[in-house]
């Protein structure tokens, strides 16, 4: 009896900490959705409201005004979705042959593919810049498209989920004289399905959220993408945060909409490939 | 006389033979080249060019000299080094905190907890640092209200030398570390649990079973934690960017930020390029540090 007092304290102080801690990260966000209901004259106001008393659209709607912000959204969307499709199946391929196909050099590519994802992104984003430049690309979607489907990580997490594939099933199929192209399709891509979800929603999510590249390969407002145009905003009225904090909201809601209906594989994505 | 071409008809036999490995490779791998491969190569013989609007001429190992003689450049590496060994190490400690406290409970706490501290990893930098912003702010932010709440003086959080990169250090570990908690959780469900409940038959007590089974067993996980939040860290660039913009007095500065300035600001490419590589090497001494001090047996 004694000793079960003791583990339900021990409990209570656990959730005790781990309440602080994540509260500690929930406020903001909270502030910010709070923020975005205020009315603007009232966020420059001592003390703040905690709960906005009477809560209005109004931000929302001058946002919305500025046609612009659509446009940006549209294009955080092209250019999410085909990347993230465009990773789905290169990936996919290349992580299948990498983990079940052997053939001289197969072994270096992999090590290629493992350094390169500790090279930090400033050191191909100047040369990236000038090429894309040279290319005539410079404000298109292709300049915002390409380089990403290039990124490494995609093939890592493939290859690693590609290895717990059994053999067999793989042989099997070659026995009943199914193509190489067919065994792919019919037999890796239904079985890959779990890693290939995991693979995109990590993608979509990163590359909605990506702002460096994005900020230096556009230079008008109707090639910005969400979070590029956030910043000009930011910039342009730097202190009407009510404002900027509906726009930040806009932008936040997409992303954590889908990580609430994917919560598990995005739980489970992150230890592919470090927990053996 | 006759092995070379022998040999050499051999490879390109074992090539076709396996054709089918390298034509799933190729669609990746060849934008990977293009998109990636090259531009490292390319940044690494750019380095040795003054390379702006002015100029293209190949000066060898000047921009190396140059930023190595750069106040500037150096400030800016003090700065990297002092945010990420600010965040990684506390990083590190909150995940393993919070891995250790959610443990014992059943599933579906864990699993809340496990999403709550994920949540704001799939807000973007640039919303964080927004509203983070407004937080700080000197006269109407969150903070400084709760500062006077406390009854405390309010504090200029981004306006001061001081408390700069202290107030974005602190922000990017309450907001981060997400990951790395589902990393440690995964790997401390793998650890047989008569490991625990031998200890504590044993009579260990909480601390002792934490640093001699958990932590040891831990290991490779905390090391892989650590590496990939080193490389993150040390290329922060969004909250400069939206935050403070390097200042005030360049206290905020870090490498990436100036990367950018020198080479879309300045227009000073082949510098920009120079510091990019020192980076590089930077990130690379680093990882294989971590690896030798915490590695040594930790087969992957």
């Amino acid at each position: 009896m004694r000793a079960k007092t003791k583990t339900n304290i021990k409990k209570a102080i656990s959730l005790l900490i781990l309440g602080i801690l994540a509260s500690l990260a929930f406020i903001p966000l909270y502030w910010m959705v709070a923020t975005a209901f205020t009315k603007p004259s009232l966020t420059l106001k001592f003390p703040p409201e905690i709960i906005p008393r009477n809560p209005t659209l109004d931000n929302f709607k001058e946002l919305f005004q500025r046609k612009i912000i659509f446009r940006w959204t549209l294009n955080s969307v092209i250019v999410s979705g085909s990347v993230t499709i465009a990773q789905i199946f290169f990936c996919a391929m290349a992580g299948y042959s990498l983990a079940k196909k052997r053939f001289p050099g197969g072994k270096a590519l992999f090590s290629v593919y493992i350094a390169s994802m500790m090279i930090p992104t400033q050191v191909t984003l100047v040369p990236l810049y000038i090429m894309i430049a040279r290319m005539g690309l410079v404000n298109t979607y292709a300049a915002l498209i390409l380089p990403a489907i290039a990124a490494p990580f995609g093939v890592f997490l493939m290859r690693q989920f590609m290895l717990s594939v059994p053999s067999e099933i793989i042989e099997a199929a070659r026995i009943d004289g199914a193509s190489e192209f067919r065994t792919f399709t019919k037999i890796i891509i239904p079985i890959s399905k779990p890693a290939m979800a995991v693979l995109g929603i990590f993608t979509f999510v990163g590359q909605w959220n990506s702002f460096l590249w994005p900020l230096v390969v556009t230079n008008t407002s109707e090639m910005r993408v969400l979070q590029a145009g956030l910043s000009l905003l930011q910039e342009q009225v730097p202190m009407q945060y009510s404002y900027l904090m509906a726009s930040a909201t806009y932008s936040a809601i997409p992303m954590i909409i889908v990580f609430l209906a994917f919560q598990k594989y995005f739980l489970r994505g992150i230890t592919v490939g470090a927990v053996k | 006389m006759n092995e070379a071409p022998v040999k050499q008809r051999s490879l390109v036999r074992e090539i076709w033979k396996n054709r089918a490995g390298y034509l799933f490779v190729i669609p990746h791998f060849a934008l990977f080249v293009v998109f990636f491969l090259v531009p490292v190569a390319w940044g690494m013989y750019l380095s040795l060019f003054d390379y702006n609007v002015f100029s293209r001429t190949f000066i060898g190992l000047e921009n190396y000299k140059t930023i190595f003689g750069d106040w500037l450049f150096l400030r800016a590496l003090r700065n990297t080094f002092f945010y990420t060994f600010g965040v990684v190490p506390l990083w590190l400690g909150k995940a393993l905190l919070v891995t250790v406290l959610i443990y014992p409970f059943r599933k579906s706490i864990r699993t809340f907890f496990k999403a709550a501290f994920y949540l704001p990893h799939v807000t973007s930098t640039v919303i964080i640092s927004m509203i983070w912003l407004w937080v700080f702010n000197p006269n109407f932010g969150l903070l400084n209200f709760a500062m006077r709440t406390l009854g405390l003086e309010p504090v200029i959080w981004l306006g001061r030398t001081a408390t700069a990169m202290p107030s974005l250090i602190i922000m990017q570990v309450i907001m981060g570390g997400g990951s790395t908690i589902v990393l440690l959780s995964a790997a401390m469900s793998s650890i047989p649990e008569y490991y625990f409940e031998a200890a504590t038959i044993e009579g260990a007590n909480s601390w002792t079973i934490f640093r001699k089974i958990t932590i040891p067993l831990l290991k490779p996980t905390i090391l892989y934690a650590m590496v990939m939040g080193t490389i993150a860290n040390f290329q922060t660039f969004s909250n400069i960017y939206i935050m403070t913009k390097g200042g005030p007095q360049f206290s905020t500065t870090t490498i990436a930020f100036l990367v950018y300035e020198t080479a879309f600001v300045d227009y000073d490419l082949g510098l920009a390029s120079a510091m990019s590589m020192v980076m590089f090497a930077i990130l690379v001494v680093l990882g294989l540090v971590q690896f030798k001090w915490l590695g040594s047996n930790v087969e992957y």
